[in-house]
């Protein structure tokens, strides 16, 4: 099996994987970081989505092999001890949730977008998270989540 | 997912050796397509060559009325491009456009087109700006590559490269997504360039992408939407599946052409 060296949340990890093994069962089953979520496992839904290289991409369609030598971050790597990231702080304010199982992707996705789109339009927030999947439909407070976090973001590096 | 042999090479040799070795290949680029089609198990190779660290695979350069887009370029670096946004803003828009954010930050353009899938965008792109294949062996212009459905001029074991295209003096691409995949239930390409005016329709036809020569010589004449109004697609060669019917697509072929123009004309 390869071995490969990954940093994960800023802590580098190495291991053996199987040539065919995922990103997201190497979170998961390795380094049992089960806030990355599974929900379709078909590539559509989102939840795995974690940033490898500063960049989103889902996890599940991605080899572990092929993150080798890159920086992951996971939901558990966003926030600063018990302060939470604005994104998560927003996501939380606006109640941008009903059962949470798609939220680490949603809040994965929306600070790459955030990065990205410092003053985004609504449509373009909506556009953003096209490849994230709530199955209770709670986008309208999930969008007005992702407005805030994007507001709070901006300042929050204003103020760095 | 079956288990599989995986090939980290660093060169096109490398690539091509290990392919050759294995008893069944496939080459591995952005896996957007691949690793969903082995999580189903709907393929099966015994070995994997990851194309992700052979060096001068990505890039995109400009010049000599040229852009050229390496192989692994990733769909949301061909979007960011400001070279691409500049010289084929249809380009851009359509890279932008693919499935979705986090696709689109994996999703290569030379794996797409290997593939070619018959609802995808990149081969409208490169069929219908009249686009140059460059492989591990040879160039293959446009109108030779695409096959039928997942069928391209490429030979086992062969390897996009890079892809070649010519600056059109206008280009527009308009699609109608489906809602959920993001793929195209229709896509239309129109440009105007050195080499005459292309219109290009993917998502629609039995056998992939194709060309309307019908569209072209009524554009020739007047590059305009207007020049196309009332001109029918026949819907005898297009799809039906669960999606939208033959006949629906052939009118979306019309509209969009028409919208496409337009865009093409906008600016």
């Amino acid at each position: 099996m390869p071995e490969i060296t990954v940093t994960v949340n800023r802590a580098a990890h190495t291991v053996e994987v199987a040539d065919n093994m995922l990103l997201s069962t190497l979170l998961r089953d390795v380094l049992r970081l089960t806030g990355t979520h599974i929900g379709c496992d078909t590539s559509q839904c989102g939840a795995c989505t974690v940033h490898v290289d500063a960049r989103s991409v889902k996890s599940c369609t991605m080899l572990a092999v092929e993150a080798d030598g890159s920086e992951v971050t996971t939901i558990e790597g966003l926030a600063d001890g018990d302060a939470l990231h604005p994104m998560q702080a927003a996501f939380r304010a606006h109640h941008g949730l009903q059962c949470g199982f798609c939220t680490p992707g949603m809040i994965m996705a929306a600070v790459a977008f955030a990065e990205r789109h410092p003053a985004p339009t609504e449509a373009e927030v909506r556009d953003g998270l096209e490849g994230n999947l709530c199955r209770c439909t709670g986008y309208q407070n999930i969008v007005e989540a992702i407005m805030a976090g994007t507001r709070a973001m901006a300042r929050a590096g204003a103020d760095r | 997912m079956n288990p599989f042999k995986l090939h980290r090479v660093r060169s096109l040799d490398e690539a091509a050796d290990a392919f050759k070795g294995a008893e069944e290949a496939r080459f591995l680029a952005g896996g957007q397509t691949l690793i969903p089609v082995l999580k189903q198990r709907l393929a099966a190779p015994s070995d994997l060559v990851s194309l992700a660290r052979i060096d001068g695979l990505s890039g995109i350069a400009a010049g000599d009325g040229q852009v050229i887009v390496g192989a692994m370029t990733r769909h949301a670096d061909v979007a960011a491009h400001a070279d691409v946004a500049t010289l084929i803003p249809a380009l851009s828009e359509l890279a932008g456009g693919i499935g979705d954010p986090h696709v689109r930050n994996r999703g290569t353009m030379g794996g797409s087109l290997a593939n070619n899938d018959p609802a995808a965008d990149y081969p409208a792109a490169v069929l219908g700006l009249g686009a140059t294949i460059v492989t591990d062996r040879r160039e293959i212009a446009a109108d030779a590559y695409f096959q039928g459905l997942f069928t391209t001029a490429l030979d086992e074991g062969e390897m996009i490269v890079r892809i070649a295209y010519p600056v059109p003096e206008r280009a527009g691409y308009v699609k109608m997504p489906h809602p959920a995949s993001r793929y195209c239930l229709v896509g239309v390409m129109v440009s105007k360039g050195p080499a005459g005016v292309r219109v290009a329709v993917t998502g629609a036809g039995q056998d992939g992408v194709f060309r309307v020569p019908e569209m072209e010589a009524r554009l020739e004449q007047d590059f305009a939407p207007g020049a196309l109004a009332g001109l029918k697609v026949p819907a005898d060669d297009l799809m039906t599946d669960i999606h939208a019917g033959a006949e629906y697509r052939a009118h979306l072929i019309g509209v969009l052409a028409r919208r496409a123009v337009a865009k093409a004309t906008a600016a």
